[in-house]
């Protein structure tokens, strides 16, 4: 953990480096690994397991066996799903880390997640959309303007970047009111009080398998945009005077970031519900194995992410049989001790 | 504790026996105005309902004669005392917490007592539907209640165990108090998942914050822990007055600091924690009452009887608009305290980061 406040700060010539080329590829090839077995885990394990050579026989020649049916209509869109999320929140939060300098930044903490929620039960309950590709709009918006929100809440007043203690308060804050909004809407309606009851707790069981699809053109833009956004990051980890002094536009930079961070956290809030402190986590998992380099923690933290999302509904599956916990719970019962010891740090993690 | 004899004109010293306050005319107007819009706003809600009342009619049927007597006695009082008793309650809650964390930001709604009754009074709901066939009865009066305070208690100690290291640090306990309401809250969404559709808009009323069917039931363990917990929070303010300066200072008056501030800690909690009870997590409430208290009184650090006046004008304003604004539905009170508090503590942060960056 102390290494995260090691290799946050800038490079500088004189220390050496904690990764290099080749060791950097050997990193991102364990982490695809571990995420091959997660997916192999996620596929097979289940209220009724699946032998593996079942799975096998599922994916390559199906023949309308009892395993085959559960493997192709549950399972997979259930990791396909996962997958993407796991990803698309991974991502989500080393951007929103690094555009904040902030290391308890989160799209759950910060108030995005409640955005998306209260857009999205909005467009559901007053202009009656009622399917994934209408609301996902909404939802994005919501995000967007949460999102934005939240950064200049955080900013007004005072000078340059909010401190950890500001921004989590102002997201509380934000939550707090887009949540009595969204549960004054919900709670006029029983029908929209029994959907957004389980979209709240946050869950990747009993997807149609047409979510994959609809939330995959939105994870791959925000991925790209993220990417592109990378070496502008790292410029701006040198301060924003210094990155002007590079050539770098600040204003560009800072935009693509916001919708990249808006287009993968929107997504997964659509795909999945509220899934907290899996973006707060992820970024410090992967820094120590990526070092401050933009280029190489925005894709280590993706694949962590989308590694600890499975593993994290696997457990909830097996720890709760014959019924299952909902993976969300499971995100934040591992999460908040992580969220609390990252607090009780002697020494605040800086960015 | 020996303060030099300097004392402003406008200050009149009370003394009890060994104790001694100081009086402020500035104090004493401001609380008398707040009770008196208090009263007022009481009578107008309790104008409203399935009869219509007139305030003169409802101050009739007080007093005794008219058709109307049970009508306010047994409906409309005890639902309007609950709300300024309630609101009370969470003030004074929050000005000891703010005067403790010596930050305005914190209160009971972010260190684990609110939403550690929530998550137990929706566990005990959810429970009983699925086993005694739902929440109604002796559960509803009695169980509930216990529920939510003991679930409030356990939400703080958690908190508060996590925070300390070598001593409470005001922006820690601030940020545990978030990372373990998120746990209960996560936790509280589950359990909805889990309970009947019916069951979970119960729960998600009560969880909301509600003083819908308040009866005397309600009335009387608020104003009982009102009664027993506000003497020792007065003479408390002495000792809080020194927290204000910071460990050193403290320790150089003699003051057994923490042991001072656990007691006070522990008063605003059972405070906090029996007012959940009664009525369901108002939000901000706690949070807002005492900072407009210290700004109408014009002080340094929260005013506990000024405060407690605050949240009950508050609370009883915002039932009154939860009721009318959307009438004939009613929302929870709650939900409005929550809209309008959600704004507060954001203008409270930019406030907090100017002094900050002066």
């Amino acid at each position: 953990m102390s290494t995260a406040v090691v290799t946050a700060r800038p490079p500088s010539p004189g220390r050496p480096r904690t990764a290099t080329g080749r060791r950097r590829l050997a990193v991102l090839a364990v982490l695809l690994g571990a995420l091959l077995v997660t997916i192999v885990l996620s596929v097979a394990i289940g209220a009724k397991p699946v032998p593996l050579n079942d799975v096998w026989h599922a994916l390559t020649g199906p023949t309308g066996t009892e395993n085959d049916i559960v493997v192709r209509s549950l399972r997979i869109p259930r990791t396909a799903v996962g997958v993407l999320a796991g990803i698309a929140l991974g991502v989500a939060g080393a951007l929103m880390q690094g555009h904040t300098r902030n290391p308890l930044a989160d799209p759950g903490l910060l108030g995005v997640t409640q955005g998306a929620a209260f857009a999205m039960v909005l467009s559901i309950m007053v202009l009656g959309v009622t399917s994934l590709y209408g609301y996902i709009w909404f939802g994005l918006a919501g995000a967007l303007l949460a999102s934005v929100g939240v950064f200049a809440l955080g900013m007004a007043g005072g000078r340059g970047a909010p401190t950890p203690v500001t921004l989590a308060l102002a997201g509380t804050a934000v939550s707090a009111f887009l949540y009595a909004l969204t549960s004054a809407l919900v709670l006029m309606d029983q029908q929209a009080m029994d959907v957004f009851r389980f979209w709240q707790a946050g869950s990747i069981a009993g997807r149609d398998p047409d979510v994959v699809w609809q939330v995959l053109p939105f994870v791959a833009a925000g991925l790209v945009l993220a990417m592109v956004n990378a070496p502008g990051l790292n410029a701006l980890s040198l301060g924003e005077d210094v990155a002007r002094a590079l050539g770098q536009n600040v204003t560009l930079t800072r935009t693509v970031g916001v919708t990249a961070i808006t287009l993968l956290s929107g997504a997964s809030v659509a795909a999945c519900g509220a899934l907290a402190f899996l973006g707060l986590m992820v970024p410090h998992l992967a820094r120590p194995l990526s070092g401050p380099d933009h280029r190489w923690l925005l894709p280590y933290s993706g694949l962590i992410g989308a590694a600890a999302l499975l593993g994290a509904d696997v457990v909830g599956r097996m720890v709760a049989r014959p019924g299952e916990l909902e993976v969300g719970v499971v995100l934040a019962l591992i999460g908040a001790p992580f969220f609390v010891a990252l607090v009780r740090r002697r020494k605040p993690v800086r960015l | 504790m020996t303060s030099p004899p300097v004392r402003l004109a406008h200050e009149r010293p009370l003394r009890a026996g060994s104790a001694s306050w100081l009086l402020r005319v500035r104090s004493v107007v401001v609380a008398l105005i707040l009770l008196a819009a208090a009263v007022l706003l009481m009578a107008l809600g309790m104008r409203i309902g399935d009869i219509p009342m007139s305030v003169p009619e409802v101050f009739q049927a007080i007093t005794g004669d008219g058709s109307n007597h049970f009508v306010v006695m047994e409906l409309r009082l005890p639902r309007a005392l609950t709300g300024v008793l309630v609101g009370a309650a969470l003030a004074l809650a929050g000005a000891i917490t703010q005067a403790i964390a010596r930050n305005p930001l914190a209160s009971p709604d972010i260190l684990g007592v609110t939403t550690g009754s929530s998550v137990a009074v929706v566990a005990a709901i959810v429970a009983a539907g699925s086993t005694a066939g739902g929440a109604s009865g002796a559960l509803a009066s009695v169980g509930i209640p216990l529920t939510a305070l003991l679930g409030g208690l356990a939400g703080a100690l958690a908190v508060y165990l996590l925070a300390w290291r070598k001593g409470l640090d005001g922006y820690r306990l601030v940020l545990v108090g978030i990372g373990v309401s998120a746990v209960f809250t996560n936790v509280k969404y589950w359990l909805l998942t889990v309970g009947d559709v019916t069951d979970s808009s119960r729960a998600m009323v009560w969880i909301s914050g509600s003083l819908n069917g308040r009866g005397w039931e309600h009335v009387v363990p608020v104003a009982l822990a009102l009664a027993v917990l506000i003497p020792p929070a007065l003479v408390g303010t002495r000792s809080l007055g020194a927290l204000r300066f910071g460990d050193d200072t403290v320790t150089g008056l003699g003051i057994r600091m923490n042991l001072a501030r656990g007691l006070m800690i522990l008063a605003a909690v059972l405070l906090a924690a029996v007012a959940t009870a009664a009525a369901g997590p108002i939000a901000f409430v706690a949070l807002a009452a005492p900072q407009i208290a210290l700004r109408l009184a014009g002080v340094a650090q929260p005013p506990l009887v000024v405060s407690a006046l605050a949240g009950a004008v508050l609370t009883a304003a915002a039932d009154l608009a939860a009721r009318t604004l959307f009438s004939p539905a009613e929302l929870p009170v709650g939900v409005v305290t929550a809209v309008l508090g959600a704004p507060y503590l954001i203008y409270l942060l930019i406030r907090v980061r100017r002094k900050g960056r002066s």
